[in-house]
Parts: structure tokens; C-alpha cells; sequence
């Protein structure tokens, strides 16, 4: 057992902490009018990318983000060897049409909304173990697809609860390498799946804060530090609802989260001008918010240190048709100024 | 040893199992924490929108029988044409504007059935006639049209004992 990089019940230390040398992040329309607008790389005005499907739109999403990250890399960066991805449509159909292209080797991720999380520490522990000189951690949603699997046809006339979340159309990509950048990933918490046996898929924010809480108390433990170690904790897409449970629960549990946390669904859409209700959700809500947002702070030292938990809802029509409940899932990395 | 281990397993088993009582709670909270629409608003907006719609359909009726239809024919002309405009708002994006705003005085009148067909024939059609809009066009219709159908059932085989019985 190395003492210096498994730390406490679940958590890994990077003691040659791997760089992100780049980003990139690729929105729908309503995302480039929403308060982070100006800040994406690219806005897509068209919903359909051009193709000729939803699904087809995503992997065009995918394509172009992970396009234009290895392009911002530059050439003092070592080519990319190996790709993590993922997002929400069955069986991964987004990722696959949309990273074939790249002739990549591609480790498939399923971790719903959290996914990024899981992507960019999957691809921090391959470039510190030495297994690859640069990797490519990628993820995407799109409102129309995840809207025909998840819910309802588009054009199905309908009413969404106050505490629903807009699923965000876009993808997010980063580069990670040994040296580069201004932001490294110190560590990370891999999170558990836990259910607090609700059921209602309209209420995901509620569904997956009690795993936020789980993962931000198990890595305050394990690293033994304190919210106020934090510039900021970031949750994925808890939105208002969620972020209400989070504050209260971490509260039950002696920490203090109140002043230090966002959620990056509610920092990426206006919910009295732009009708989302309860915030941002999607694969692509957290990761285009930590590539047009979170890590510029980081790079330009407004930010030294963030602790960023995407989060995941784990569902699917059939589960929830079954009765069976929302479990939900956070995994949280360290990024650091340097 | 062993067995002050497996206690120890066993307590930290416990500390990481959500318990009933933790659940219950939670979901208490997650009432409190949740905003709801206003139910008064909503069911004024919904008389609203629906009276306007069977204004319009009577409207229509008035005016087929006025042009000498029977009860019947007109009857079945206010249907239809109900159904047409629902469904070219349905593909223009128009409809889920107005069921979000009215509710269920949108989605309850015939309108909101013709756009539970559309919406998906709309959707699936990239999937192909047969296995997009042929098997998936009634998704969200199939159950109104199966129950409806079983219900009819139901109700036929009452009036035939009330009619056999005399009662009616």
C-alpha cells in the first residue's frame, strides 16, 4: 500500500499532480444566453449541429469539443493516447458515433450527470501512473435527446414541476498531461451510490444531494481538512432544491457548506428569464461550467483551491417504471492554482 | 481479534447503511425544501384556456349546423377540425407554448389527445415508419386508448344488466 497516495477510507492523493493544459466547451443557444454565455468557447445556434437526429447532434457536439481541446493543447503537449468518455444516451450512442472519428482508444463511462468527474479522474490516475503522457477526459448532453429518452417527444405539451432541472446541451472536454497549464488536480474522492429511497425523477437535485453529501464529507475526512480549506465546493447539478438538502444535511453532519458552495446548475441558466425552474442538469451542465468558468479562476489565481463533485442521478425509464428508487452519485476532484 | 474485527465491520456496516428512519426524515424535508406551482393560479389558468377551447368548438358547431349539417355531422366536423389545429400547432412548436401556460385546459379537451399522437409521430419519424413512428406513435395515447376501450367495455355490460333487469 502506498501511504502517500491512498489516503483515509476512499480517496487518492496525486503526489506528481497531473495538469490540465486545456478546455474546451461547446453550448447550445440557451446556454450561450445564459449568464456564462460570453465565456464558452462555441456556441452552436443550431439544436440539431447540423445532423440529422438528436442523438446525432450530441456526437457532434462530442467531436468538436474533443477537436478543439487537443487543438488548444498545442504542440508542446504529447499527442493524446487515451480518451474517457461518456454520457446520458443508452448504451453510450453519443460518445461512440461522436469520438470514432478521433481513432482514439476510448474507455467508455457511464456515471450520468457525474461523469466528467469520473472521466478526468480516471484520466489524472492514467497519467500519474505513467500509463499515458496526455489523456482526454470528454462528456456531453443535449436537451432534445436526453427529453425523448428520459421524458416526453419534444413537441408533447406538458407542465415541469418547480423542482425540475433543464438538461444542458453541449460537451466538455479537458486535456490532462504531466506538465503544463495553470491547474492541477491534487486529488480525488470517488463517490459511492447512495439512496435515500426517493422517488421522484423530477426532483433530481433532491434525488442526488445526499450522495454530494456523502462524497464532500468523506473527502473533508480523508484529507482532513475543512470547507474553509476550499475557495469554493462546486456541485454538478444539484440546482436550488438540491442545494437547499446539501446545506442542510453536510449541516447535520458538522460541516458548515453555507458561503462556500455553488452548483454549477444554477450558475449556467437565469431561471426567471430563461424557464428553467430549479437549474442546469446534464453531463455537460458541470463540464462546461468547469471549462468556461471554474478553471479561468483557477488559471488566473482568483481561485486557489476548488473542490469540483459533479453529481449523477442513477436511473433509467425502466428502473423508474419498476418503482424502483433514484439513487444518486457525486465524485469530487481537487484543482489547484499553480 | 477476529471477532473484535468483525464488529468493528459490522459497526462501520451500520454507520454506512441509510436506516428507515433516516429515509423518512429525509423525505420530510425534501417536501419542505421543493417548491409547487400554485394550485389557484393553475386552475384558473386551466378554465381559462380550456373554456377558451370549447368556446371555439362550439363555435364550430353553431356554425356547421347553421350550414344545414345534422346534430351528428357537425358533431364530428368540430371534432376534426379541433384535432387539425391542434396538430399543425403541435408541428409548428406552438402547443407545448399553450399546455404549458393552461395545463390541463389544453391537455384534457381532444387537443391535448392530438397532440400526445403528433409529439411522438413528430419524434420517432427518424427512427424509421415502421419501428419510429409505427410502433412509438401511441406511446403516451395507448394508455387513454386502452382503458378507454376497456371502460366502454365496462360500462356496455352494465347498461345490458340494467336494460335485461328493466331498469332502464
Amino acid at each position: 500500500m502506498n501511504a502517500e497516495t491512498i489516503i483515509g477510507k476512499q480517496s487518492i492523493r496525486f503526489r506528481e499532480a497531473p495538469h490540465i493544459v486545456s478546455r474546451a466547451s461547446i453550448v447550445g443557444k440557451k446556454e450561450g444566453e445564459g449568464p456564462l454565455g460570453k465565456l464558452f468557447d462555441r456556441i452552436e445556434e443550431d439544436p440539431m449541429a447540423g445532423q440529422a437526429s438528436w442523438e446525432e447532434a450530441e456526437s457532434a457536439f462530442q467531436k468538436q469539443a474533443a477537436r478543439l481541446a487537443m487543438e488548444k493543447a498545442g504542440p508542446g503537449v504529447p499527442p493524446v493516447r487515451y480518451l474517457f468518455s461518456g454520457d446520458l444516451l443508452g448504451q453510450l450512442i453519443a460518445t461512440s458515433f461522436g469520438v470514432m472519428d478521433l481513432k482514439l482508444p476510448l474507455f467508455g463511462l457511464y456515471g450520468a450527470c457525474s461523469t466528467i468527474g469520473e472521466a478526468l479522474m480516471l484520466a489524472a490516475m492514467t497519467v500519474q501512473g505513467g500509463y499515458s503522457d496526455a489523456v482526454l477526459a470528454l462528456t456531453s448532453s443535449h436537451f432534445g435527446s436526453a427529453e425523448k429518452q428520459f421524458r416526453f417527444p419534444l413537441a408533447y405539451g406538458g407542465q415541469r414541476p418547480l423542482s425540475s432541472t433543464w438538461t444542458v446541451t453541449g460537451s466538455g472536454a479537458f486535456v490532462l498531461a504531466h506538465t503544463g497549464g495553470k491547474t492541477r488536480m491534487t486529488g480525488a474522492t470517488p463517490g459511492r451510490v447512495v439512496d435515500y429511497g426517493l422517488k421522484d425523477s423530477m426532483n433530481m437535485g433532491a434525488c442526488m444531494a445526499p450522495a454530494a453529501c456523502d462524497t464532500i464529507c468523506a473527502h473533508l475526512e480523508d484529507f482532513d481538512r475543512k470547507p474553509s480549506d476550499y475557495d469554493y465546493i462546486i456541485t454538478g447539478d444539484l440546482g436550488s432544491v438540491g442545494q437547499t438538502l446539501l446545506l442542510e444535511l453536510a449541516g447535520k453532519r458538522g460541516v458548515e457548506l453555507e458561503g462556500r458552495h455553488l452548483d454549477c446548475g444554477m450558475l449556467i441558466f437565469d431561471p426567471e428569464t430563461q424557464d428553467t425552474h430549479a437549474g442546469g442538469s446534464g453531463c455537460a451542465c458541470s463540464a462546461v461550467t468547469l471549462a468556461a468558468y471554474i478553471l479561468p479562476k483557477l488559471e488566473t489565481g482568483e481561485w486557489k483551491r476548488v473542490l469540483f463533485v459533479p453529481t449523477g442521478a442513477l436511473l433509467s425509464t425502466v428502473s423508474y417504471n419498476e418503482g424502483q428508487s433514484v439513487p444518486g452519485i457525486a465524485h469530487a476532484v481537487v484543482l489547484e492554482h499553480c | 481479534m477476529a471477532q473484535e474485527e468483525r464488529m468493528t465491520e459490522e459497526n462501520e456496516k451500520k454507520m454506512n447503511e441509510v436506516t428507515d428512519q433516516e429515509k423518512v426524515e429525509y423525505s420530510e424535508l425534501v417536501k419542505e425544501a421543493t417548491p409547487v406551482h400554485s394550485l389557484g393560479i393553475q386552475m384558473l389558468r386551466a378554465f381559462l384556456t380550456g373554456g377558451l377551447i370549447c368556446c371555439a368548438g362550439q363555435g364550430i358547431l353553431n356554425c356547421a349546423e347553421s350550414l344545414g349539417l345534422e346534430k351528428d355531422a357537425a358533431g364530428t366536423w368540430c371534432s376534426v377540425l379541433l384535432v387539425l389545429v391542434s396538430v399543425l400547432l403541435t408541428g409548428f412548436n406552438v402547443f407545448p407554448l399553450i399546455a404549458r401556460w393552461g395545463g390541463a385546459g389544453a391537455l384534457v379537451p381532444i387537443t391535448g389527445f392530438a397532440n400526445s399522437v403528433a409529439a411522438p409521430a413528430i419524434e420517432y419519424q427518424k427512427e424509421g415508419q415502421v419501428f419510429g413512428i409505427g410502433c412509438k406513435i401511441f406511446t403516451i395515447a395507448g394508455p387513454v386508448i386502452l382503458y378507454g376501450t376497456v371502460a366502454s367495455w365496462l360500462l356496455g355490460l352494465v347498461y345490458w344488466v340494467l336494460k335485461v333487469t328493466g331498469i332502464v
